[in-house]
């Protein structure tokens, strides 16, 4: 086993002892299948818990995305982001003759599923914020890849902006059923659709 | 029971873990030849509680066994993970801010860890006065200098009592093990045996009490079947089973009797503020079930517990006004 096998395990079983990392999979099974999951963004944890919700066999093969610049500035996180989750790195700065979603496509195309969280940004409490289009893209061009919901719930608490050590509490991940593009669909329908499928995830507090 | 005074200590111990998991197994021997025959509604439902039960308590058994194996040390660490997990979870089902986030921090990463230092250096008087005293004035200087005075009062009350149910609480018990009484050395294992036992009798016996009596609730809006009269049978049950147990403990029958109906009494009614907090939190799940947030419950379990063992504790060292 890895230095960075190693250090997968303890940063999952941090995850754990931590915030329980509890994988609800309400509308889809965990299955070995090509998958691109989407998110709510409230934390810098959020990959970490969907990360550590996954079975560990698709562990390996889900990957996260992370901004080149800030994941690749000091040796420790390059290597934790290319050798311990596998990360796929896109480029903030946006050159003219570059597609950004392009090493999106190339990890689709080589089998692999991804976590992505479509706001762009992290939302504060309450409701996400509307989707960016690069979902709607990656759906056009991989029919056949498996879009999965995913709300994450609680994790602002864990963590909130500007602190560095977490605090205990349980947070979940709550896997719904895939949402297809259908056929002519407009963007901006698409985009409503699966961002409601993500808010209709949310556990509700009676 | 005379030969068993001519046992030493350690076979004493070891005869009780016997007699414990006999029973355990004989139980379990018994719900599975029950199990053959077939069950429908209510009566499945009920065996499937049952089980739930069953299993719960085959684990609360097997984790007594190896802290007692592994000394004073794993026993308290095996308690400081449970008041941890005890902890996490009532922390998750109340409602906390973003200024609370370096007491809560204090609260996980300090404050429990030092207790059960204190525990397991045998300190009992810093283990003591450390939560009540201490931590109870250092929470509100660590919200205020965050500088967030919303709700403050409210929000540093909720961390002191979760930290003073979860942590003070559960603390008693590896403390009950180190406990070293005159005349007593050495079998800390059976007092802390003798609380557990008493307090989950009080809760069945309590819980059997209110299925038969059917009185009317004391306060219906938190728990519709606690009454005076079931909280009562659970006095009683624990009064009666502590006088049976009194050979284990260094207490006469009726003085056993007498604690053993103080620790089921407080722990009963520790299970049933769990409750009203649990109602206060909108959490309709009990017991095993698992929740929308991940709670598996064990503050549910625990909760007896954390207000039995303190009251039990210092009961036992104010009889023996033991300066320990």
């Amino acid at each position: 086993m890895s230095r960075a096998d190693l250090m997968g395990l303890l940063l999952a079983f941090v995850a754990r002892l931590i915030t329980g990392a509890q994988g609800h999979w309400l509308g889809s099974p965990p299955k070995a299948e090509q998958r691109i999951y989407f998110a709510n963004h409230q934390s810098h944890l959020d990959w970490v818990l969907i990360w550590a919700a996954l079975p560990r066999e698709l562990r390996a093969t889900t990957r996260p995305i992370a901004a080149r610049d800030y994941w690749t500035r000091t040796p420790f996180r390059h290597w934790l982001t290319r050798e311990v989750f596998n990360a796929v790195y896109v480029d903030r700065q946006r050159t003219d003759d570059q597609d950004p979603l392009e090493p999106l496509a190339e990890a689709l195309r080589h089998g692999d599923s991804l976590v992505i969280f479509p706001e762009g940004t992290r939302s504060s409490l309450g409701d996400p914020q509307p989707f960016k289009s690069g979902l709607y893209h990656l759906a056009q061009q991989f029919p056949e890849v498996a879009l999965i919901p995913v709300w994450i719930d609680n994790v602002q608490r864990v963590m909130p902006k500007g602190e560095v050590v977490p605090v205990p509490i349980l947070c979940s991940a709550t896997f719904g059923a895939p949402v297809a593009l259908e056929t002519g669909e407009d963007k901006r329908d698409f985009l409503r659709r699966a961002r409601d499928a993500v808010v209709a995830l949310r556990p509700s507090r009676s | 029971m005379s030969w068993l005074a001519t046992l030493s200590v350690d076979q004493q111990v070891g005869a009780l873990f016997v007699a414990l998991f006999g029973t355990l197994i004989l139980v379990t021997a018994s719900a599975l030849l029950i199990s053959v025959r077939e069950a429908q509604g209510a009566s499945a439902d009920r065996r499937a509680r049952f089980r739930r039960d069953l299993v719960s308590t085959w684990v609360g058994a097997i984790v007594f066994w190896l802290g007692w194996m592994s000394g004073p040390i794993g026993a308290t660490l095996v308690v400081a993970a449970f008041s941890f997990f005890a902890l996490r979870e009532f922390i998750t089902l109340v409602h906390t801010r973003r200024g609370d986030h370096r007491s809560l921090l204090l609260a996980f990463f300090v404050v429990l860890p030092l207790q059960f230092v204190f525990v397991g250096t045998r300190s009992f008087d810093l283990f003591s006065v450390f939560i009540p005293v201490y931590v109870f004035l250092a929470i509100p200087v660590i919200s205020a200098l965050s500088g967030d005075p919303g709700r403050f009062l409210e929000r540093n009350a909720v961390i002191q009592w979760g930290i003073t149910v979860c942590v003070f609480g559960l603390s008693h018990l590896p403390a009950l093990l180190l406990l070293q009484l005159p005349g007593y050395e050495g079998r800390g294992a059976f007092l802390l045996f003798f609380v557990v036992v008493i307090t989950a009798v009080a809760h069945i016996a309590q819980e059997a009490a209110s299925r038969w009596l059917r009185r009317r609730p004391l306060a219906r809006h938190i728990d519709r079947s606690f009454s005076t009269r079931s909280w009562g049978m659970g006095i009683a049950a624990s009064a009666l089973l502590g006088a049976a147990l009194f050979w284990i403990t260094p207490f006469d029958p009726l003085r056993a009797a007498a604690v053993a109906a103080l620790a089921g009494g407080s722990g009963t009614l520790g299970d049933l503020v769990m409750r009203a907090l649990k109602k206060d939190a909108g959490v309709r799940y009990w017991g095993n079930r698992p929740s929308v947030t991940g709670a598996v419950g064990l503050l549910d379990r625990v909760a007896p517990l954390c207000f039995a063992a303190p009251v039990f504790f210092h009961s036992v060292r104010w009889f023996f006004r033991a300066p320990v």
